[in-house]
């Protein structure tokens, strides 16, 4: 049994950054990576904006050195430079020379070349090598292929938008019980014209810049992204004399067994996935010195979200932001993302400013942080909640 | 660590399966390359209303779950971890189509909320008003598999005392149609009896649902122990024998130990070659079973795999349908089963009596 759970490395690629510096600089200088979109045909241009990544296929098969013979999604792409990342940051030279398994999440999968090809498939040969690239596990399989991971445990997890918290929930119990000693665990996601007239049909994206915990907030912003996590087992940082970054803490995960898609009023199943992860990580709410909310800016969200962190933290709420406003909600991947985040806050001792908001909201009188500000970390929790009732919580530390 | 127990079982399938009083009494012979299953009566188990909201994944799902639980004498369980190999098909196709069709106008958001992958273990959670821990995997042929390593994972641990879980997939027309055009479903007909004599590139599809309650806690209803399971994305360079020797020498045992091997076949001349190297290898002389004749190929289909081996090691009956070999007719205690889809996500379980 590992009694702690280490963060080593990792990698991300969003709207605001191709790499875990840019991300930072980003945050720092309070640059939002929403704009309106570019590289999807859709006929919603005009009325949505997105968290775009700037590089186009072409230029992503490039940097990965793929033949054009490749069946990727966009998926993959993002996916295998988000991980390639977290492993060069990690050291990580031989990848087999420890039990190593792969967790990434992803709602999206191949769906981007699905949508593109869906008729021309039964009649055009060259685009058929994608068929088989729809399904969620394909980008994740891509991902083990380019780092190496043979034999292993990888797998893949699909709960809406708290799927990447979900695999760093998995990956941790997989350290802690001694399954694993090292274990990358992240999400990716592309942007889509089938997401983006899913969340069209249930009108919940804004037609501007998304404004987490505003009393006018109009709704998310979708966005693009990967990043990824390498975690790694005491008896690896021990022998490997390895530098960590932070810790997971502790995690929780619930169902709010309320509706497919809404959260219930009071946010019960938030409320139990909080109320977990501060079980599991032997902590109280009085501990947790910054809350990375999930935030996505939808009226339900917002205040279903609010109402728990009140419930659980009740008089003593800590500094609280959504960063969904630099980089979109980028479903699946949204846990990953916000994961680096929280540790670089932790590394770096600040906590980001919550974009757009200008008007409190009436249900209650929390406000979240809005400008950056510079002070001691020492645990973060990060929120997660999705489509199916899913809610994932997990918390961060500096030390073990 | 604790004892990881299957308590109760409930398979939707090709066959005639979910009436668990019964065990494989009647075989359906089928004749085709998709191949529907057999409904069991929905409306005993969701209210109408619901029913007619519900994809088929969602339907088969809830409705296993039902029995299941009921199988195991529970109303609840503490987690349901669901796998789905490939998600809502019906209405991720239903969406798309429109979406297409109508250049993006004129789109409900029904099918939508459907699509996500998680729906299934979503609608199973809302139905038992289950709050706990709620996981959806979705990685091709390991999909089931990963559920079982969770439960097992949280079960030893005492994280939870009940879990269910479960593999489901549906068949999706279109889909299938594409994945004809790539060989991967068998260009012609074939019958359940020929179906690994068929030489045939593809696999003959299907969809279902098998659910499971496990427990660390035996019951007087619990058919079989989960010793392990074992997930592996690729070979490497090593073979599918070598793999299953070291898996075997992981849990203390060796070939002799073994009473049946349940192989995954689908009749796929390009990728039978990983079960027949362990069948004419090194389970030559153990007794060998088969299962896809009955239940067709889905990403989940190996979770019937698990239903299969479950009720042989409760019932200690071994239906003759299923039998590759004829070495063992009773005393069967220690079952070793193997997957792999295309050669890709290779995955052993062992189970035992208890």
């Amino acid at each position: 049994m590992s009694k702690g759970v280490a963060i080593t490395g990792m990698g991300i690629i969003s709207a605001i950054g191709n790499n875990v510096e840019e991300n930072y600089a980003s945050l720092l200088t309070g640059n939002t990576g929403i704009s309106k979109i570019s590289k999807i045909e859709t006929n919603h241009k005009d009325s949505i904006m997105v968290g775009e990544i700037g590089f186009t296929n072409q230029e992503l098969e490039q940097q990965l050195g793929l033949s054009s013979e490749n069946n990727y999604s966009r998926t993959a792409f993002l996916g295998v430079i988000a991980a390639k990342e977290a492993i060069k940051n990690a050291g990580i030279s031989d990848i087999n020379n420890y039990k190593t398994g792969l967790i990434s999440a992803t709602s999206v999968g191949g769906m981007d070349r699905t949508e593109a090809h869906y008729y021309d498939y039964a009649v055009d040969k060259s685009t058929q090598k994608y068929i088989e690239g729809h399904h969620a596990g394909d980008s994740t399989q891509k991902i083990a292929e380019q780092l190496g991971i043979q034999q292993s445990l990888v797998t893949t997890i699909s709960t809406a938008c708290s799927s990447a918290a979900n695999a760093i929930m998995l990956g941790a119990r997989l350290i802690k019980s001694g399954q694993l000693d090292r274990v990358i665990v992240g999400g990716a996601d592309c942007l889509s014209k089938f997401t983006i007239n899913g969340f069209k049909t249930l009108m919940i994206l804004s037609d501007t810049y998304n404004s987490p915990f505003d009393e006018h907030r109009k709704g998310l912003n979708l966005g693009e992204a990967a990043a990824y996590l390498v975690l790694e087992s005491d008896k690896v940082v021990l022998s490997e004399n390895k530098p960590v970054l932070a810790y997971v803490k502790g995690y929780g995960n619930a169902n709010d067994a309320y509706h497919q898609t809404a959260s219930s009023e009071n946010g019960d199943g938030a409320t139990l996935a909080m109320q977990q992860a501060l079980k599991v990580a032997e902590l109280s709410p009085k501990d947790i010195s910054y809350i990375n909310a999930h935030g996505t800016a939808t009226g339900n969200n917002d205040l279903s979200e609010g109402r728990a962190i009140l419930r659980v933290f009740e008089n003593n709420i800590p500094d609280f932001s959504s960063t969904k406003a630099f980089t979109g909600h980028t479903l699946a991947a949204a846990g990953a993302i916000e994961a680096v985040y929280s540790v670089l806050a932790l590394q770096n001792n600040v906590i980001y400013p919550n974009l757009n908001f200008k008007t409190q909201m009436k249900e209650f009188n929390i406000t979240p942080q809005l400008e950056f500000k510079e002070k001691e970390q020492h645990t973060i929790m990060s929120n997660s909640f999705g489509f199916g009732g899913n809610c994932s919580t997990i918390i961060f530390s500096k030390k073990q | 660590m604790k004892t990881v127990y299957i308590n109760s079982v409930c398979s939707i399938s090709s066959q005639k399966t979910f009436d668990n009083s019964e065990f494989l009494d009647e075989i359906i012979y089928h004749e085709d390359n998709l191949i529907p299953v057999v409904n069991p009566n929905y409306k005993d188990y969701i209210s109408p209303s619901e029913s007619r909201r519900m994809a088929k994944g969602v339907k088969m799902g809830v409705a296993a779950s039902k029995i299941a639980l009921k199988d195991a004498n529970l109303d609840t369980v503490d987690a349901i971890i669901t796998g789905t190999g490939m998600g809502c098909l019906r209405d991720s196709e239903k969406f798309l189509g429109a979406l297409i069709d109508n250049d993006e106008q004129f789109l409900t958001p029904t099918s939508f909320i459907q699509s996500t992958h998680n729906t299934v273990g979503g609608q199973i959670a809302l139905n038992l008003q289950c709050k706990g821990y709620n996981f959806t995997y979705v990685h091709s042929s390991i999909s089931f598999e990963s559920t079982v390593l969770d439960a097992k994972l949280m079960l030893e641990n005492n994280e939870a005392n009940t879990i269910l879980i479960g593999g489901v997939d549906e068949i999706g027309d279109y889909t299938a149609k594409l994945h004809q055009i790539i060989n991967h479903i068998k260009a012609e007909k074939t019958s359940t009896s020929e179906l690994l004599n068929s030489k045939t590139e593809g696999a003959v599809f299907s969809e279902g649902a098998n659910f499971f309650v496990l427990s660390n806690e035996k019951q007087t209803s619990s058919y079989a122990e989960i010793i392990a399971i074992s997930t592996y994305n690729t070979l490497g360079n090593s073979k599918i024998s070598d793999l299953a020797k070291s898996f075997l020498h992981e849990n203390n045992l060796d070939i002799d130990a073994i009473d049946m091997v349940v192989l995954g076949n689908n009749g796929d001349v390009t990728f039978d070659g990983f079960y027949n190297e362990l069948s004419s290898g090194l389970f030559k002389n153990t007794q060998q079973v088969y299962y896809k004749h009955l239940c067709g190929e889905f990403m989940t289909a190996s979770s019937f795999g698990v239903w299969l081996a479950s009720k042989i090691l409760k019932t200690q009956k071994l239906p003759e349908i299923v039998k590759l070999n004829n070495l063992k007719d009773s005393n069967f205690k220690t079952i070793l089963l193997y997957n792999q889809y295309r050669g890709e996500n290779h995955s052993f379980t062992l189970l035992r009596k208890c």
